[in-house]
């Protein structure tokens, strides 16, 4: 069997890793537009605030590929899928035959259209580790950061700058911060958090028009700046397979075995639409654990073991400056909440379920409530007060208990 | 492969397993070491008390083991069906906090990371520091 690969991140990483547990022999071809050895894209912001070493941003280790018996072909881009002929055809005009195919391409920064945005002296995005790299080499203490975004990476941006002693003002549109995770309550207290270490923030506006070293917002306010960093979204690489006449939504369609709906080519990660067992919608869950997930029951069906993958919820782990947030799940439906200082706890159920939780300060544990609501469990069958108390096994009856802990199989 | 079980109609709630658990993952020779001057070594077992029962809770080394899958850093892996953590590639973001449904990693606020049962395979005492600490025998180590 011969396996091609497009991408070499987590879902990439996921599929190698799901093939080889069945197929330890076939060929595997990674092919990357990035030049890299694998590396953890979240980790970029860690190692520009010099966290994470050069050697430790790899995902995997140097004897990866060897390992797993993967030939690579880095910094070559992937320019068509021929479905019909099953090869795939590089910029440089060579093809790339293929039994089983796995698109894993990711996203890439949407930068909306800005006024004046040719004039910007130093513009960056925050995607890759050339990314960071390239910001690495231009910043100074004291230097003016514009950050266009105050989502997950515009935030992880501000962090990782603030190391520097930049001078941080982080714009967005919307009136919150985070809205992709926290709720209203939740982000004002993390937006409170943040500005405490030195991040501003000017909320509900946009810029008008770019200068080279400023920006004007619709709000008549001016920031000046060293640089610029457009972190407003990401959108998926979905083109290889719609215009090789794959069906593509907000991302690239995918039944359960993570095959799209071209014969023999596969998809996972960023690039595609998962369903949202929380909520029971359609989106793109752009977080690693999914993708890695994805990749490896891609990988497995790839290789001929059939299986599925279910239960994917909205899930982030994630901490600004030290105060931690763990989510997941959706929000709609009876609140439970409680607060204290930076601690904070929503609990959200619906229809006898819990569907999804902000745990903000105190994290320990969450995974408990993660799991209660990917498995679905009856919460008549739980101790309410001690489920809002706090994540524990003690909630569950005595027999969940010796399912899960005491190796008990029923 | 042997796991560490708990008896839960045994545990005396007495937390004497954390305490040994945290010493001996401490690298310090003994207990008194360990606790030494106020040190506070992260214990990767824990207790929950409650009424009438009390039990202890560490790494299943579950074959799902949504921990491994999801971490950003690629910190955590399976070694011979034990799931491992390299602490100097951990960058305590808690992914796998969130995704553990045991609850099973701990969180050590002063490093910055997390730290998890690795059936004591990676120090000095070479079988589960827990079972033999237990003086109720509620902890077990065997093939279910």
């Amino acid at each position: 069997m011969n396996y091609v690969i497009i991408g070499n991140s987590a879902a990439a990483i996921g599929t190698i890793e799901g093939i080889r547990q069945v197929d330890k022999t076939g060929k595997i071809t990674v092919i990357s537009d990035e030049k890299y050895h694998t590396y953890s894209r979240p980790l970029i912001s860690y190692w520009l605030m010099g966290k994470v070493t050069d050697r430790n941003i790899y995902y995997r280790g140097a004897d990866f590929y060897e390992k797993n018996g993967v030939e690579t072909m880095l910094d070559a881009r992937v320019t068509k899928i021929d479905a019909a002929a099953k090869n795939v055809v590089l910029s440089d005009g060579n093809t790339v035959p293929y039994d089983k195919l796995m698109v894993a391409t990711g996203s890439k920064p949407f930068v909306p259209p800005m006024n004046g945005m040719d004039k910007i002296a130093s513009c960056h995005t925050f995607m890759s580790y050339d990314s960071v790299k390239a910001i690495k080499a231009e910043v100074k203490p004291g230097m003016k950061v514009l950050i266009i975004g105050a989502g997950l990476i515009g935030l992880k941006a501000a962090e990782a700058l603030n190391e520097y002693k930049a001078d941080i003002t982080v714009v967005d549109m919307a009136d919150r911060i985070l809205p992709s995770i926290l709720d209203v309550r939740a982000g004002s207290i993390m937006k409170k958090h943040i500005e405490s270490k030195g991040t501003k923030f000017i909320l509900g506006t946009s810029v008008d028009e770019f200068s080279e070293h400023s920006a004007k917002l619709k709000n008549g306010a001016t920031v000046d700046f060293d640089m610029v960093i457009i972190a407003v979204g990401v959108r998926p690489n979905t083109e290889l397979v719609s215009e090789a006449g794959g069906k593509v939504e907000r991302g690239i369609i995918c039944d359960l075995t993570q095959k799209t709906t071209l014969d023999d080519v596969y998809a996972a990660g960023d690039c595609t639409v998962s369903h949202d067992a929380s909520s029971g919608t359609d989106k793109i869950l752009a977080l690693l654990p999914n993708a890695y997930m994805q990749g490896e029951v891609a990988g497995k069906n790839m290789a001929g073991e059939e299986t599925k993958y279910e239960n994917a919820i909205p899930m982030n782990a994630i901490g600004f400056f030290g105060l931690h947030i763990i989510t997941a799940g959706s929000y709609d439906g009876e609140e439970y909440v409680e607060e204290n200082g930076n601690n904070y706890k929503k609990l959200v159920f619906r229809d006898g379920l819990l569907k999804g939780f902000i745990l903000m300060g105190d994290v320990k544990r969450a995974g408990i409530y993660t799991s209660m609501i990917k498995e679905r469990i009856d919460l008549s069958d739980v101790d309410m007060d001690m489920l809002k108390e706090r994540p524990q096994m003690m909630m569950f009856s005595k027999s969940r208990r010796e399912e899960k802990l005491g190796g008990i199989k029923r | 492969m042997k796991k560490v079980y708990v008896n839960e109609d045994w545990c005396l709630g007495c937390h004497l397993c954390e305490f040994t658990c945290a010493a001996a993952n401490s690298g310090a020779p003994d207990m008194i070491k360990a606790f030494a001057g106020g040190k506070k070594p992260v214990a990767r077992i824990q207790i929950e008390e409650g009424d009438k029962i009390n039990f202890a809770v560490q790494c299943r080394h579950c074959d799902a083991h949504p921990c491994v899958k999801g971490c950003i850093a690629g910190a955590l892996s399976v070694q011979d069906g034990v799931i491992v953590c390299d602490e100097e590639k951990c960058v305590g973001c808690y992914t796998c906090v969130l995704s553990c449904p045991y609850g099973a990693i701990v969180i050590d606020e002063a490093g910055h990371k997390i730290r998890k049962c690795d059936l004591c395979t990676r120090n000095s005492h070479g079988e589960p520091a827990c079972v033999k600490a237990c003086p109720n025998n509620a902890i077990v180590f065997e093939e279910r």
